[in-house]
């Protein structure tokens, strides 16, 4: 037999709106240009993940574009949110390495 | 809303009993229903019975299983046993309870439970359990609401979710789960896709059940939602403007005063701090309002509300008239309303602010005081384009009281000391630039165009102070009070 963990229960709620909009929250739209941008880059701890932001950096930087480094403590778990605020407050753009 | 609304099952004719085993009084009916089936059995009449909790009970009968109570929910079954009469597939009669007399008229048996006592009450029917209620509530009623439904992640947080979906004032808000939607429409006989007003800034139809899920975000029982649909409706007239409150740079927003019986039986606050917080149906009320027009309407702070400073009445700002302890007719009946009719009044308001005045014993005295107080609104220096409530509190009523003032005679008295001096009020007099039109000096300008001052009684029994609520540009080039009757 195979232990399973019970389903997180979901929440259904009902849109108080004039529904005009996606009930699902929409992606920012991409960039036009990264001209002026500051990018993050978010390294989850995972190993080696590392390696290829850096050398993300190095081609973003000899472009002349600001880059900001983070680091999430743990891949297992969810940014803390002053991390995701951090981010969103001094980047414009943030790229994630997803390593294994 | 209630369930009559959903459709009856069909029966086989003849004898129908709805039972539960948890119920001592069914238990001892039990064998009268097998009684009553054997006796039937080749007559071509039936006994068909429904059990909520046991299939196998009770013996002998073949019981037929409503443990998701299906049947028992559409039959509205409210105590077992129940035994009903089917004839055509409709229901022709019902009895609750165990009582021998009923049992033996209804089903022609005279002899029919010769052991058992005389009388006995049924229990409750499992669908009133309330660990069952809710659940069956949304699975009969949940199609009637037509509203999008939204899942959110199993991991997101309910309240940050909300926020983050732009549904909130800033304060947290109720999750409008549907079956919340559904027990708050029960608060109003209105359908839930009945129009309720066209709302601004999007002009979007509102719908009963829209303004319901915006009163369960706002944190209303039930019983307030006739005062918030009454609110809304009475926002969205072409005389109040909700549009044109919404996007002035002014500080204004909607002012809801309530009157009438429903004030108390919903127990809205009159009296200490009527103006101020602590009071549930005050403060939801008039949040209700607010998030109507923000997520029906799409008005908010930034996009068409451009308010330069706004007031924190624009979270909520909505109370009682104290009616019974006033000197004076209600607001209410003032404007052409009967003493036991409901009412709300919405008013183009700032925030409320004092005039003290803790000296003066005599109405002449005491007017003067609130006639300045009054005078100040906007700017001292300009008249007729503002409108404003003044919010009599117990103590200075009592001044009026004792003097025999009726409310027309304090309106003149302030109609006198409000004829102001258009010279004074023109534009740079007094080394101020602010100003009415110079083609006014030398004439009479009163503060207030016709109407243009409401005058309530609220608030606590100490002090001797009452409040000032400044309007919004007045009349049909602004916001008209405007009171409608709610209706239930």
């Amino acid at each position: 037999m195979t232990a399973r963990s019970a389903p997180v229960p979901e929440t259904v709620v009902l849109d108080p709106t004039a529904e005009r909009k996606p009930a699902q929250r929409q992606l920012l739209k991409r960039p036009g240009s990264l001209d002026g941008a500051t990018i993050g880059l978010l390294d989850i701890s995972k190993a080696r993940g590392d390696v290829f932001l850096d050398r993300l950096e190095e081609q973003l930087v000899a472009r002349g574009l600001r880059v900001e480094r983070f680091r999430k403590p743990t891949f297992t778990k969810p940014a803390p949110i002053d991390l995701r605020h951090e981010i969103s407050t001094k980047c414009d753009v943030v790229i994630e390495a997803l390593a294994d | 809303m209630t369930a009559a609304t959903v459709t009856r099952p069909t029966l086989i004719d003849g004898l129908v009993a709805v039972v539960k085993r948890d119920c001592p009084t069914c238990e001892l009916v039990a064998p009268v229903l097998a009684d009553l089936a054997g006796r039937l059995a080749g007559t071509g009449r039936t006994l068909t019975v429904y059990t909520q909790d046991d299939p196998e009970f009770p013996a002998g009968v073949g019981a037929l299983d409503d443990l998701d109570l299906d049947v028992s929910y559409r039959l509205e079954i409210e105590t077992v046993p129940t035994l009903l009469h089917i004839e055509a597939g409709a229901e022709s009669a019902r009895i609750v309870g165990w009582s021998r007399d009923e049992w033996r008229a209804f089903t022609g048996c005279d002899d029919l439970g010769e052991d058992l006592p005389e009388y006995r009450p049924g229990c409750g029917s499992l669908t009133l359990d309330p660990s069952r209620a809710d659940e069956l509530t949304v699975r009969f009623q949940g199609s009637t609401l037509r509203s999008r439904r939204v899942t959110l992640a199993a991991l997101e947080d309910e309240m940050e979710a909300l926020f983050d979906r732009g549904w909130t004032d800033g304060l947290p808000v109720v999750p409008p789960t549907p079956v919340r939607v559904l027990r708050m429409l029960e608060g109003t006989a209105r359908a839930p896709d009945e129009v309720v007003a066209v709302v601004p800034p999007d002009l979007v139809e509102c719908t009963v059940e829209k303004v319901a899920i915006n009163a369960v975000l706002a944190g209303c029982r039930p019983e307030y939602l006739p005062v918030v649909l009454a609110a809304v409706e009475a926002a969205c007239t072409d005389g109040f403007n909700m549009h044109g409150l919404l996007a002035t740079t002014y500080f204004s927003g909607p002012v809801v005063m309530v009157n009438g019986p429903i004030t108390r039986a919903i127990g809205m606050n009159s009296g200490i701090n009527a103006l101020g917080q602590g009071n549930r149906a005050n403060a939801t009320i008039g949040r209700a309002l607010q998030l109507t027009v923000r997520n029906v309407g799409g008005g908010v702070p930034g996009g068409v509300d451009r308010a330069t400073l706004g007031n924190p009445g624009k979270y909520t700002f909505c109370f009682a008239e104290d009616e019974v302890g006033s000197p004076w007719e209600s607001l209410s009946v003032e404007r052409g309303f009967g003493p036991d009719a409901s009412t709300v009044t919405l008013f183009a308001g700032e925030g409320p602010r004092g005039v003290v005045d803790q000296l003066s014993r005599t109405p002449e005295s005491l007017a003067r005081s609130l006639a300045l107080g009054l005078r100040a609104i906007a700017h001292p220096k300009l008249a007729l384009a503002f409108d404003g409530v003044l919010v009599v509190s117990p103590e200075h009523a009592r001044v009026f009281r004792e003097a025999g003032w009726t409310k027309a005679r304090l309106r003149q008295e302030f109609d006198e000391l409000l004829a102001l001096d258009g010279t004074e009020l023109a534009r740079d007099a007094g080394g101020i630039t602010e100003g009415m039109p110079e083609f006014l000096s030398g004439t009479t300008v009163p503060k207030f165009r016709d109407g243009g001052l409401l005058i309530v009684h609220a608030g606590g029994g100490a002090g001797l102070f009452s409040s000032i609520i400044g309007g919004w540009v007045s009349g049909s080039s602004g916001s008209q009070p405007t009171t409608l009757e709610i209706r239930p």
